[in-house]
């Protein structure tokens, strides 16, 4: 079911630089980027940060408020992914191949949650991913992520 | 901190329900829709290691409760591998507390679709384990 979601690659032709503001347009309007409405709130050579607002129907315990793990997880999946097409400068097609996650604090209740993810080493088929996540300051980081991406099959015309 | 079998509000969020119980541990299933999928026609990554990280803790809260323990956990970290993409059938995942000791635990998770031999992705866990002060 693609549910009216429309290709990623239509909106980023070949030949086009990618844009990762324009991306998360879709990538946090539908599906479960949508469902977390993920905004996107900066990119540089080979970063991109997203972010999402705190909600309770996030929530993995109801008595202190701390968000699911995998919120972040989705976060900063998001946020690498986008990372790996900034730094080569236009759409390939991917998926996460592995993904690890250190839980340095939990993110407080009600506080926004900042993902940054970086590609660090790209290669013909993988992207090497990491990244972390704040509350707002970098300095401050809550979680740390590093992770692999491998390249899936040729562009779809 | 988390009670089981009682789903919290992220596992209600995105349709979770226990549906079953393999090994002593209760198998959670999540439904294939919008708000769970990726790219599309595919579950999206984070929701996979949702729905893991929901099984885990369902399966170290009954392995806690077997011991008679009401300690409370904390998730110190967690390593996902993805293997197959999920497509649009119900997700099942199940966790299994391969060690559980005084100050840590060691879950894994598998999550699978049709056949529980062929899983989309797993999940390997660390948690500290914290006894609730009294009172």
């Amino acid at each position: 079911m693609a549910f009216g979601k429309p290709d990623l690659s239509s909106i980023s032709p070949k030949g086009a630089t990618f844009d990762p503001a324009l991306v998360n347009k879709m990538m946090g309007k539908f599906g479960h980027g949508g469902f977390l409405n993920m905004e996107y709130v900066g990119h540089g050579g080979d970063w991109v940060e997203l972010a999402i607002d705190w909600r309770e129907d996030l929530v993995a315990d109801p008595d202190t408020g701390i968000l699911a793990s995998a919120v972040i997880i989705s976060l900063m999946d998001n946020a690498t992914s986008m990372s790996i097409w900034t730094k080569l400068g236009e759409f390939r097609p991917q998926v996460t191949m592995d993904l690890r996650i250190d839980y340095l604090r939990p993110s407080p209740s009600g506080e926004r949650v900042y993902g940054r993810g970086i590609c660090y080493h790209l290669t013909n088929s993988i992207g090497f991913v990491r990244g972390f996540a704040h509350n707002g300051n970098p300095d401050e980081p809550l979680a740390h992520a590093s992770g692999t991406f491998i390249r899936i099959g040729d562009r779809v015309a | 901190m988390i009670d089981m079998p009682a789903l919290p509000p992220y596992a209600r969020a995105l349709d979770m329900r226990i549906v079953d119980e393999l090994d002593g541990a209760p198998v959670i299933a999540m439904p294939f829709a919008d708000r769970v999928q990726g790219r599309p026609g595919f579950l999206h990554g984070g929701a996979i290691s949702g729905l893991l990280e929901i099984a885990a803790i369902a399966a170290i809260h009954r392995a806690l409760r077997a011991k008679g323990s009401d300690s409370a956990i904390k998730q110190v970290n967690v390593t996902v591998d993805f293997m197959r993409g999920g497509v649009d059938h119900m997700t099942f995942a199940v966790g299994e507390v391969t060690r559980l000791g005084r100050t840590m635990a060691n879950v894994e998770a598998r999550a699978w679709q049709e056949d529980r031999d062929k899983p989309i992705a797993m999940g390997y866990m660390h948690y500290l384990i914290r006894a609730k002060r009294e009172g």
